[in-house]
């Protein structure tokens, strides 16, 4: 995420007074001309839609101005103190959907992670019927994300579904029909609906790692007499951290700002799924002040690159030392 | 010198760029298509897009204008209408909900009905006056034009009244109260009233016309009313069948779609439901027969509370629109036209179960049913309108929310009492202020 750019003619400044040194223009020109088209689609694609939403923060933009929002007044600071006043009925609800968006990711990526590396260390070695266990863990990444949720909210039906004919019927677990798209087991819902999603690609991923770990090292530590614990802790979990590094990260933003399963599932969630990306659209809808929904994405945004930001930074200060 | 020409160049393609962005707005000038929005009134969104189709076929024949059809499903209709509006992207026509109609029509995206622009589409006497108290707020011209007409009526199980020896309709919302006690067993899975828990439209509806027997208003001036000790009495009359009264199944709050309770009712799951008159086609469609079931009209509390008023149903019922940055508003008008006129509004509000809003559609004998009698009865001596003012519409989605979540705690056994509801109507009430 973090970019150095070197510009070219930064070189150290000339003493005044010499005569540079002729080029032809074209020549000067010719790398910014070659840059000029990725910067045009980045200025499209990144740049100038987060502008606007920064621009559109500052604005009281209601009903009255959303077909011509140039007109909208301008509000200044005032929805960034609604939205960060956590005594407000705004700002409380903004502040619990980011705790709770927080205790699902950080559930969803441990898990995924766990899962992920443990289906790809045994499955490390062949034996047959690898190839097809493979294929099956990453179905759930593969299905369309629609049909996968709403065959979940069958499932979780109170009366009609899946989880709850197993669970207190079939295995006798639970007592009763409880609820799992209302109240707080929607959390759980969510939470195991978005683990299931996410760990194939931490397996992915971590298969791939693996794969360039040279089996000589493993060798060699067999034959030191290290059992296989040893050789996980020693061998693979170090070898693999950049790979990790950049797994946790992924996982880790996808997750936060993940939006279809919870939407899919609930519409608009109960307050113990209540994702903050779904919580941010849901407060601009329902007021109708986009304004409002345009300054927490910007908070929810600076929130985000503060941690990656402050993630990359920390894993590079360790590599350094290392 | 360098830098600045550089400086030059990225400005000049911000301001080309988002000169494009803003000026986009609009369809593409094709003066023999156009786009149309629907809402979801039959069963399902396959069965509208079925009823629908020849008949755009049929205005295609006459006019050469082909219609692009696209229904879309209540939870979703207001945000994709909200965001059309703010990208200038959007249909044509469109149908709305006429309790919309003041909030969408403030946000000055659409055409609106004078009286150069209503003569086009038939005139302002080609509709049934009352259907025009919800097009858009007082004195200005309509925003929208009513397509078809509803109201809320007690559907009830004529066969599980006989079984459970009541022998007529409640009067009363007491003698409903105690007639779906009597029809409710739990053991037999079997309980008095259905509802659509999860929809937080009917659950606006509710509040609305509960709290309107209380003696409530929802606003006053531009002033959100909704925590009143009238709104929370309102939303407890209703909550009370589910947590006191125990008379709902708490399977119900997660209900959402018209087709689940209506599935219900026909089997016999439960005696009762509050439900707008389209229900009568989709209970049809669900394989039970005109005479098995009657609809009166839902029983106010006798003697009506201090300050209420005979409200059993708001006057609802779906309108029409033109987009203003249709690239062919000709076209669109006269696909209006075509929608409201005597001929469709026969052929659609027959397939819909809903209320004709010309008088003329009333000869037709699959209007004069006592069913539809009912329904004309309720809106003409108790129904009201909900309040034609731009706030309406967030008035549906945070008090409708409010209450779907009030059903949820209910149905999950916890406790929902006058402070529970107070405390969630007041923070409902305190985002309205801090949203406007």
């Amino acid at each position: 995420m973090a970019r150095t750019v070197t510009a070219p003619g930064s070189a150290p400044a000339r003493a005044p007074g010499r005569p540079s040194p002729r080029r032809p223009r074209l020549a000067k020109a010719l790398p910014y001309l070659l840059l000029a088209p990725a910067l045009v689609a980045e200025l499209a694609v990144h740049i100038i839609p987060m502008l606007v939403g920064a621009w559109m923060s500052l604005l009281h933009l209601t009903q009255f101005f959303i077909r011509n929002w140039t007109q909208a007044p301008y509000g200044g600071l005032t929805n960034y103190r609604v939205a960060v006043n956590a005594h407000g009925p705004v700002g409380e609800d903004l502040l619990h959907s980011f705790l709770v968006t927080v205790a699902i990711t950080a559930v969803v990526v441990g898990c995924s992670w766990l899962f992920g590396m443990t289906a790809a260390v045994l499955l490390e070695r062949p034996f047959p019927g690898r190839a097809a266990l493979r294929t099956l863990f990453l179905v759930p990444y593969a299905l369309p994300v629609f049909t996968a949720v709403i065959t979940w909210r069958f499932m979780f039906q109170r009366d009609t579904g899946m989880v709850n004919a197993l669970l207190s019927d079939q295995l006798r677990l639970a007592h009763g029909h409880p609820f799992w798209l209302l109240g707080d087991r929607s959390f759980a819902a969510v939470t195991a609906i978005a683990i299931w999603r996410m760990w194939p690609f931490a397996f992915l991923t971590i298969t791939a790692g693996l794969q360039s770990i040279p089996s000589d090292l493993y060798e060699a530590a067999a034959l030191d007499g290290a059992g296989s614990l040893r050789l996980l802790g020693r061998v693979t979990l170090p070898l693999l951290r950049p790979v990790n590094r950049v797994l946790l990260l992924v996982l880790f933003l996808w997750t936060f700002n993940d939006f279809n399963v919870a939407y899919i599932l609930f519409d608009q969630p109960p307050a113990a799924a209540d994702m903050i990306s779904i919580h941010i659209y849901n407060a601009s809808f329902i007021t109708w002040n986009f304004g409002l929904g345009a300054a927490m994405s910007v908070l929810l945004l600076a929130f985000l690159m503060v941690v990656t930001l402050g993630y990359l930074g920390i894993g590079r200060l360790r590599s350094r030392h290392a | 010198m360098k830098a600045r020409r550089i400086t030059a160049l990225v400005t000049g393609v911000v301001l080309v760029m988002t000169g494009a962005g803003c000026g986009g707005g609009g369809d593409k000038a094709s003066p023999k298509t156009l786009t149309y929005w629907a809402s979801n009134q039959g069963r399902s969104i396959q069965q509208d897009q079925q009823v629908l189709g020849p008949e755009l076929k049929k205005f295609e024949q006459r006019t050469g204008i082909k219609v692009k059809l696209e229904v879309i499903g209540w939870p979703d209709l207001l945000n994709r209408i909200l965001a059309a509006t703010s990208s200038g992207k959007g249909p044509d026509v469109l149908n709305i909900g006429n309790t919309w109609s003041a909030s969408l029509q403030a946000t000055g995206a659409f055409q609106s009905f004078d009286d150069a622009t209503i003569a086009k589409v038939g005139g302002r006497g080609r509709f049934i006056p009352s259907t025009l108290t919800s097009t858009g707020a007082a004195g200005k011209p309509p925003g929208f034009v009513p397509i078809y007409g509803l109201a809320y009526g007690l559907f009830y199980n004529k066969k599980l009244f006989a079984d459970a020896g009541i022998k007529q309709p409640p009067r009363t919302w007491q003698e409903l109260v105690a007639d779906a006690k009597r029809l409710t067993d739990p053991a037999k899975k079997r309980y008095g009233v259905g509802v659509l828990g999860a929809s937080y439209t009917e659950g606006a509806h509710f509040a609305f016309m509960f709290g309107a027997q209380q003696g409530a208003r929802l606003f006053q001036g531009n002033q959100p009313g909704f925590d009143s000790p009238q709104m929370v009495a309102g939303v407890k009359q209703y909550l009370d069948l589910l947590g006191t009264d125990k008379v709902i199944d708490p399977a119900d709050a997660e209900y959402v779609n018209d087709d689940q309770i209506l599935k219900d009712f026909a089997a016999g799951k439960f005696g009762m439901m509050m439900i707008q008159s389209y229900a009568t086609a989709g209970v049809r469609e669900n394989g039970m027969k005109d005479d098995e079931y009657g609809v009166t009209q839902i029983p106010l509390p006798d003697p009506l509370p201090a300050g209420g008023r005979k409200v059993a149903s708001h006057v609802a019922g779906i309108n029409i629109g033109v987009f203003k940055n249709s690239g062919n508003k000709d076209g669109a008008l006269k696909l209006v036209e075509f929608l409201t006129g005597p001929e469709e509004q026969k052929i659609l509000n027959a397939a819909w179960g809903s209320l004709p809003v010309v008088p003329q559609a009333y000869d037709d004998p699959r209007f004069q049913t006592p069913a539809i009698a009912t329904f004309r009865k309720v809106l003409a001596e108790a129904s009201e309108t909900l309040p034609m003012i731009p706030q309406e519409a967030q008035f549906e989605t945070l008090v409708g929310n409010t209450v779907k979540e009030l059903i949820a705690d209910a149905a999950a056994g916890r406790p929902v009492d006058d402070a529970t509801i107070r405390s969630r109507l007041a923070a409902a009430n305190k985002k309205m202020q801090a949203g406007g």
